[in-house]
């Protein structure tokens, strides 16, 4: 802070030097910092520092869209109806005047026909909606691509799987509200789903529907989950996040004065303030185009929601659509014990399988940091390339939940495609196992690949594209050393460590005993790790710069001799002309 | 019995002055019909459309006997008919014979035994019909439809996929007549609504919906194609998410160093 000198005064006598009155925002801000301390929190957080880089931003959609999904919503509830209780209904939309429906759909196509600016807010809060589930997902991507689950930020990677979930259940119970033929139709195999839970299933159906299916209770209850007690567990578990997020800082790429003890970027004030603030109105208004320009859930072409209707096309929103895929290609099983249908049909592919997907999802951190032994903190992200066999978990992750997806749309894909649609099920049922074998043996490879580009690239230079001919007729390419900022940036990471149950000996020197498990450990260290292709060491780097010799003597011969005229292709400057490598 | 039978079939004839009187007309037709049945259509359903079986004891093409007129008319009036090569289903095409040749093979198959007649505009039009009851004739038409048709033809009448590469065709497209004709004789996979089954008033009121539904605006705005939450999540995942990770890249890539390169007098 500067100090003004103008008004110090220069002698004893005269007029002391005065502070100037304090302005009104001044005035006000002191009030409120004399009652709410908030000038303390302030300081401390207004200049708190996050690094840049677009992949930081993706969880800001989610934030973002969550904010509109709580506006539009609200203004939606001002008119929806849940209740079943049964109307004729009288509104504009003709050619469904005079039919029987439930209160909650007359409402709906009220606030579809009849309420000014009600379609747009509709069709909006289901945009916001898909996109704050899909920008969950590709955020949770990035952080386990990245490394950014790694410790301390474990249990922050657990309360976001927390969030994917139950975002997908507020979605799933907000599909079902305009009980229309889609939504009733989804509430339908929502409770074909329960019963085929053996021995609680049906149970557990009776009680959220009050009855057998579909009875009167189950939209208000599930209005009530959908308005109040999940999104308050999304903002307490959002707050949670975010207030982990701070306390452990922002990840940051590595690079040149980036350490696991800094982080380096802008302040929060004025400039993430300002981008964050401007993506909030970026995404509301990429919400507002699509709920203004493009028609979704067109509810009034469903009809009323009636158990004897079906429609060709139904299917749940997207992030429903990778288990309604997999049961979708299940094979027909079932089996009767004592009087009693199993459906595994049914109970595999939709209770089993995503139950087991998330706990999968859920332990990803704890298996790795298991195996690799790591327990230490970690603020520097790691390069996908440069985790290869956890980059190919990923892949072949997302593979399985993309082939089970197309499943999903296995009606569609077959009519636009002109495809059979018995033969898709029949290779999805194989492709299923069989994909994410291959995506996760060839993310790997592709992985160690661009290691040994990265590890070219540190000891060879890169290519400069220029080919030198010797006297003799050899050839050779011309390889430039990469910058001190890009090597550094390339070599700012950790070696691997291939865990050797047996290595470890305790303080007496006797082998240490180890767990069950230390055997499978140790496979799976030797799967991760041993391929890896590791950062050259110092002396590495410096032999390096030894490897070039042959091609400067092919050179040798050049110098001497008059420029080659490669340096005057445009993309060069000419005046320190370099070419030769008079190094 | 006899007596009985002649009476009334002589009954009948008096009694049907027009059709007695355009049965030379008749006659040329399906004389007509049967030429360009024997050219295009005998080869799979038999000179006399009694049908050809295949050695496998499938057939190949089916016996006409009591498909009727309204049958003809939808298969060679769509192009499906003659088909271009076997296949899971006939496809739509251009069609092969004029309206005339259609009317003259319809005349001759309705000679192998009594089927469906070609309907009239009078039977699928409201034509006449107060606008209150025009009204309710839609909206009782939209929820027959959504109990018989949407289950393969989709809400929006978009078409849908059938077993074994087969469609439920789009139906946004047809005419009313092809669609009467289509509940009558259920082409393909499609079931028969006959009229005991849906009434003729009520095929024409599902033939009201759907044309309403078809000049109706979207009302949300553009309609993805009409094929329910799969094209809605393509949306999402490519304009939405796609969009929003551009401007995410955007804010990202403007930082508040400056970009300016310096000028080349400042340079100096």
């Amino acid at each position: 802070m500067s100090v003004d000198t103008s008004k110090v005064a220069d002698s004893n006598a005269g007029e002391p030097a005065t502070p100037k009155k304090p302005g009104k925002a001044g005035a006000v801000a002191n009030w409120a910092d004399e009652r709410l301390g908030l000038a303390g929190l302030a300081k401390k957080n207004l200049r708190k520092v996050f690094p840049d880089h677009w992949s930081f931003m993706l969880g800001e959609i989610a934030l973002w869209s969550f904010v509109v999904l709580l506006l539009s919503g609200v203004f939606l509830t001002l008119w929806y109806t849940p209740s079943m209780g049964e109307v004729e209904y009288q509104g504009s939309y003709n050619p469904l005047r005079g039919v029987a429906m439930s209160e909650a759909y007359a409402s709906s196509l009220k606030l579809s026909f009849d309420v000014r600016g009600g379609l747009l807010m509709r069709q909006m809060h289901h945009w916001a909606a898909l996109i704050f589930i899909a920008s969950m997902m590709i955020h949770l991507l990035r952080v386990y691509f990245t490394g950014a689950f790694r410790k301390p930020r474990e249990l922050n990677w657990v309360i976001g799987c927390l969030l994917l979930l139950l975002g997908t259940l507020e979605g799933f119970t907000g599909y079902s509200l305009p009980d229309d033929l889609l939504s009733g139709t989804g509430i339908r195999a929502a409770d074909g789903f329960m019963k085929s839970m053996p021995v609680v299933g049906t149970y557990m159906s009776f009680f959220l529907f009050g009855g057998e299916f579909p009875g009167e209770s189950i939209i208000p209850r599930l209005y009530t989950v959908h308005v109040l007690l999940i999104p308050g567990i999304l903002l307490a578990l959002i707050a949670a996040h975010m207030l982990l997020l701070v306390y452990h800082k922002h990840t940051q790429w590595p690079g040149p004065g980036r350490t696991e003890e800094n982080v380096v970027g802008f302040p929060m004030l004025p400039v993430y303030a300002a981008k964050a603030g401007g993506f909030f109105f970026i995404v509301f208004g990429v919400s507002s185009i699509m709920g203004g320009l493009l028609s979704i859930n067109p509810i009034w072409k469903f009809g009323p929601y009636d158990p004897t209707k079906v429609t060709a096309g139904s299917q749940p929103d997207w992030y429903m659509g990778w288990p309604d895929g997999a049961l979708r290609i299940m094979p027909g099983w079932e089996s009767h014990f004592l009087g009693v249908t199993l459906s595994w049909n049914v109970f595999l592919p939709i209770i089993v399988l995503p139950g087991l997907m998330f706990t999968i999802l859920l332990l990803l951190p704890f298996i790795e940091s298991w195996i690799s032994g790591d327990k230490r903190d970690h603020h520097l992200l790691e390069r996908p390339r440069n985790a290869p066999t956890r980059t190919a978990v990923m892949v072949a992750l997302m593979t399985f939940y993309g082939l089970m997806w197309a499943a999903g749309g296995n009606d569609i894909i077959a009519i636009k495609l002109h495809l059979s649609i018995n033969q898709i099920t029949y290779f999805m049922r194989g492709a299923v196992f069989i994909g994410p074998v291959i995506a996760f043996m060839i993310t790997r490879r592709w992985c160690i690949s661009l290691q040994r580009h990265d590890e070219d690239k540190l000891l060879h230079g890169y290519e400069t594209g220029i080919i030198m001919r010797s006297a003799e007729g050899g050839y050779s390419e011309r390889h430039l050393p990469i910058s001190e900022t890009s090597a550094y940036t390339l070599t700012a990471r950790e070696r691997n460590e291939v865990y050797s149950p047996n290595a470890a000996t305790d303080s007496n020197g006797l082998d240490e005993k180890g767990g069950r498990l230390d055997g499978l450990r140790g496979r799976l260290s030797t799967l991760m790790y041993a391929d890896n292709v590791q950062p050259p060491t110092a002396a590495e780097v410096e032999a390096a710069h030894h490897h070039a010799d042959d091609a400067h003597e092919l050179q040798a011969s050049l110098e001497g001799h008059a420029a080659d005229g490669h340096q005057f292709d445009g993309h060069h400057s000419v005046d320190g002309e370099n070419l030769r490598g008079d190094h | 019995m006899l007596l009985g039978l002649v009476l009334t079939g002589s009954l009948y004839s008096a009694f049907a002055p027009a059709q007695a009187g355009s049965a030379e007309s008749n006659d040329a037709l399906v004389a007509e019909g049967r030429e360009l049945f024997l050219v295009s259509c005998a080869f799979c359903h038999g000179k006399n459309g009694e049908g050809v079986v295949t050695v496998n004891g499938t057939q190949y093409g089916p016996p006409l006997a009591g498909v009727g007129a309204a049958a003809v008319d939808f298969q060679v009036a769509t192009g499906r008919m003659p088909m271009a090569q076997p296949g899971q289903q006939s496809a739509v095409k251009a069609r092969i014979f004029d309206e005339e040749e259609t009317a003259a093979l319809a005349a001759y198959v309705a000679t192998f035994g009594p089927g469906p007649a070609v309907p009239n505009e009078s039977d699928y039009s409201l034509e006449g019909m107060s606008d209150a009851d025009r009204e309710e004739a839609i909206s009782r038409g939209g929820q027959i439809f959504l109990t018989n048709c949407t289950a393969c033809h989709n809400f929006g009448g978009n078409g849908g996929a059938m077993p074994r590469g087969g469609q439920a065709p789009s139906i946004l497209n047809t005419t009313p007549e092809h669609i009467y004709e289509a509940m009558l004789t259920g082409p393909g996979n499609m079931d028969s609504f006959s009229n005991g089954n849906i009434s003729p008033e009520e095929k024409r009121d599902v033939i009201a919906y759907i044309e309403t539904i078809r000049n109706q605006p979207e009302y949300g705005g553009f309609g993805l194609g009409g094929l329910g939450p799969v094209s809605e999540g393509l949306f999402g995942w490519v304009v939405g998410i796609g969009g929003l990770v551009g401007f995410a890249i955007w804010i990202a890539a403007h930082t508040t160093r400056t970009t300016k390169q310096p000028s080349k007098g400042a340079d100096a």
